[in-house]
């Protein structure tokens, strides 16, 4: 919808963002080309995760932060375990860490696949949705939730199910699956692959709008491979700082018109990015042979700061994610110990993870008998609210000529860019919350 | 498939060649719609029984109501809520809440017990202050509800099942027993029995397929209580297995920790020290 204002002015408001997940919507005034106002306004419900913490076990974050979000919970899953462990001075074997690459390789192949095709596609193929756009291309849907497939299975495999796993726990897992049911899903992740591969053609060959980000990057990065299930922090302008010190350089805050919190880089003003384009920008030289010559082939460069191209880099990294999984797969054998023991101590724990939205951080702090007494999550999409406020400014001064219908799509477009999963976002402990 | 119109609103039909089908969002994680998009084989032969008429998850274009179906994921949590629900009654011939939020008030119904404890003497200091309200609850507290699914998430056959069930006009099939029924149906060793590990599978409803126990866990009540779930004495055995009063609070109360038989039985292990609070 888009009004004018009896100054001469404009507004354009989108009350329900479609093909997002969860609850959000855009304002944006602009006068003579330039915005006098810009607010991707959050009204998802809060639902208070960091108060309803404090007071339980250090075992039950895996179960009750999976909740937050019914699209990566491995990724609350896996961050959660790593703060736990952290806080109670537990490493766990390289076997586990390495089960975890497998199961976060499902998640991300899943949700990639789910936000390539089903949520980002159509807008450059010119359809409302994945179901319109099926009728048309129909080959292109179908690879898509192949692909999407191939992620849930190996999700079910290794956790039991893609939505909320049940098999992870603090210390590791409650099972190991065994090598054979890992090779029963083998030849499912190859094809996803090979379906991945194709995907970066396809989607290297949309038309983009020629924008380039000025913006801080900020992304985990792992002492081999690309960075997935762990890391430590590094940043565009050359930042390196350990999981631990996360909180003393990115700072939370509250603007009035979103239900979730804001965040900010070592004070400054101008919003940084963590996502797809972060951790390609900061890690392509740690990419598999395979999504290395995939994304050359493409025409990425070692950094990408157009962020329509992120569904290309998203598409790289299923190729990246399906590659490690059937490395991991082919080298596992049996015989691994589910887990190691986790006893409670009194104490702080920091950990973080690549979700597929971006670094996802989570602090603890525990009592001697394991309570958790203090809980601060940091999910992607909080710590993106300000960039991509920052891109419909720069979008819709940049292309005012367009009329008030394609600049609006454009202005839908540049929010799905980042994949915004709104129903993470939104769960922060302040309960004053004034959504007027 | 095709739809029985011999009950509700004909006039939907009148104008329509398929059935429409809608899909809201309250407060809830997105994972019982995502259930919906995890049906890869089925998305598109479904699209092709059902127009998919309202569902901004998955695409941009809205059909205007009534709507022969509506899925409704998540619980009632903010005014703006309240209202909402009201409207989607109004425009839903069938009303099916998917999930243990919109059908028990989920996770974040924990704050009906922080609520308790926090404000204790307190009326509502300033309930027009807080944007969100101080109790999380089902939509059936609310509106008529034609069908609740449980489970945090929900099961995709289920789900299927229900839309099947929907199209065709008849009852869903979805068993009401425990999750001990499909542990035994599918052939597990019973992780209590046999490893002393508490499990809430006597008291807990079907439709997971008893997943937890084929991963050497014991089920943690995801889909909410059975029909006649006897709580108090699965209570008693988790202690003889070693579980402090607060640990079997906490077993309780999760994701349907709101559900009658889940308060119930949680409150009455709640001990002075009060640790499972905020």
């Amino acid at each position: 919808m888009s009004h004018k204002l009896t100054d001469g002015g404009q507004v354009m408001h989108v009350g329900t963002l479609a093909r997002v997940e969860g609850e959000g919507a855009m304002h944006i005034e602009y006068h003579d080309g330039v915005v006098t106002d810009v607010q991707l306004r959050i009204y998802e419900p809060p639902r208070f995760y960091e108060a309803f913490l404090r007071g339980r076990a250090h075992t039950e974050p895996p179960d009750i932060t999976a909740r937050i979000c019914g699209i990566c919970p491995v990724a609350y899953q896996t961050s959660a375990c790593w703060a736990i462990e952290d806080a109670c001075g537990v490493e766990v074997p390289e076997e586990i860490a390495s089960m975890r690459r497998l199961l976060y390789c499902g998640e991300w192949i899943e949700s990639h696949a789910l936000h390539v095709f089903l949520l980002h596609a159509p807008d450059f193929l010119g359809y409302d949705g994945a179901i319109e756009m099926a009728a048309d291309h129909p080959d292109v849907v179908e690879r898509g939730l192949r692909i999407k497939k191939a992620g849930n299975d190996l999700m079910e495999v290794v956790g039991g199910r893609s939505i909320h796993p049940v098999n992870v726990r603090v210390g590791g897992f409650y099972r190991m699956p065994s090598r054979e049911e890992l090779r029963s899903v083998r030849g499912r992740v190859e094809r996803a692959r090979d379906d991945a591969m194709a995907t970066v053609q396809l989607v290297a060959g949309f038309d983009f709008p020629d924008m380039e980000q000025p913006y801080e990057y900020l992304s985990l990065r792992a002492e081999q491979g690309y960075p997935i299930e762990a890391g430590s922090v590094v940043t565009s302008s050359g930042g390196a700082f350990a999981v631990r010190d996360f909180p003393s350089h990115v700072r939370e805050f509250h603007v009035e018109h979103s239900n979730a919190l804001h965040a900010r880089l070592d004070g400054s003003p101008e919003p940084y990015v963590v996502g797809p384009l972060a951790r390609y920008s900061l890690n392509s030289d740690r990419l598999s042979d395979a999504a290395r010559a995939a994304a050359s082939a493409a025409g990425l460069g070692p950094v990408c700061r157009n962020p329509f191209r992120s569904i290309v880099v998203r598409a790289v990294e299923l190729v990246e994610a399906c590659t490690e999984a059937l490395r991991i797969i082919d080298g596992w054998s049996d015989g691994v110990a589910p887990s190691v023991p986790v006893p409670p101590r009194a104490g702080e724990g920091f950990g973080a993870s690549e979700a597929p939205r971006g670094t996802l951080f989570h602090r603890y702090v525990l009592d001697d008998e394991g309570i958790i007494r203090d809980a601060q999550i940091v999910p992607p999409t909080s710590q993106n609210q300000a960039s991509v406020e920052a891109d419909l400014r720069r979008l819709v001064e940049a292309w005012s000529d367009l009329d008030d219908h394609a600049l609006q799509h454009r202005c839908e477009q540049a929010i799905r860019n980042y994949d915004p999963c709104i129903s993470c976002a939104t769960h922060f402990l302040d309960l004053t919350v004034d959504r007027r | 498939m095709s739809l029985d119109a011999s009950h509700g609103s004909e006039h939907v039909q009148a104008h329509r060649g398929r059935p429409t089908l809608a899909v809201w969002k309250f407060a809830s994680c997105d994972g019982c719609q995502l259930t919906l998009l995890n049906c890869e084989d089925e998305l598109i032969p479904l699209a092709g029984a059902m127009d998919i008429a309202y569902f901004p998850e998955a695409t941009r274009a809205v059909v205007e109501g009534p709507y022969d179906v509506s899925l409704v994921e998540g619980s009632i949590t903010t005014p703006e809520e309240l209202e909402r629900i009201q409207h989607v009654r109004e425009v839903s011939r069938r009303l099916i809440t998917i999930g243990a939020c919109a059908t028990a008030g989920g996770i974040q119904a924990l704050r009906n017990f922080g609520d308790v404890a926090q404000f204790r003497s307190i009326v509502y200091a300033h309930p027009e202050y807080l944007a969100t309200l101080s109790r999380s609850t089902p939509v059936s507290a609310h509106v008529a509800v034609d069908f609740e699914l449980r489970g945090c998430p929900i099961d995709k056959h289920q789900l299927l099942e229900v839309l099947a069930a929907s199209l065709q006009g008849r009852t869903p099939r979805i068993p009401s027993y425990s999750v001990c029924v499909e542990c035994k149906r599918r052939g597990s060793v019973c992780v209590t029995v046999a490893h002393g590990t508490p499990c809430l599978g006597p008291v807990t409803h079907a439709g997971c397929g008893a997943l937890c126990p084929t991963f050497d866990r014991g089920c943690y009540g995801c889909f909410g209580p059975q029909d006649t779930p006897n709580t108090m004495s699965i209570a008693a055995r988790l202690t003889e297995l070693g579980m402090s009063e607060p640990e079997v609070v906490r077993i309780f109360r999760t994701f349907n920790a709101a559900s009658e038989p889940f308060r119930r039985e949680s409150e009455r292990h709640e001990t002075a020290t009060r640790e499972v609070t905020p």
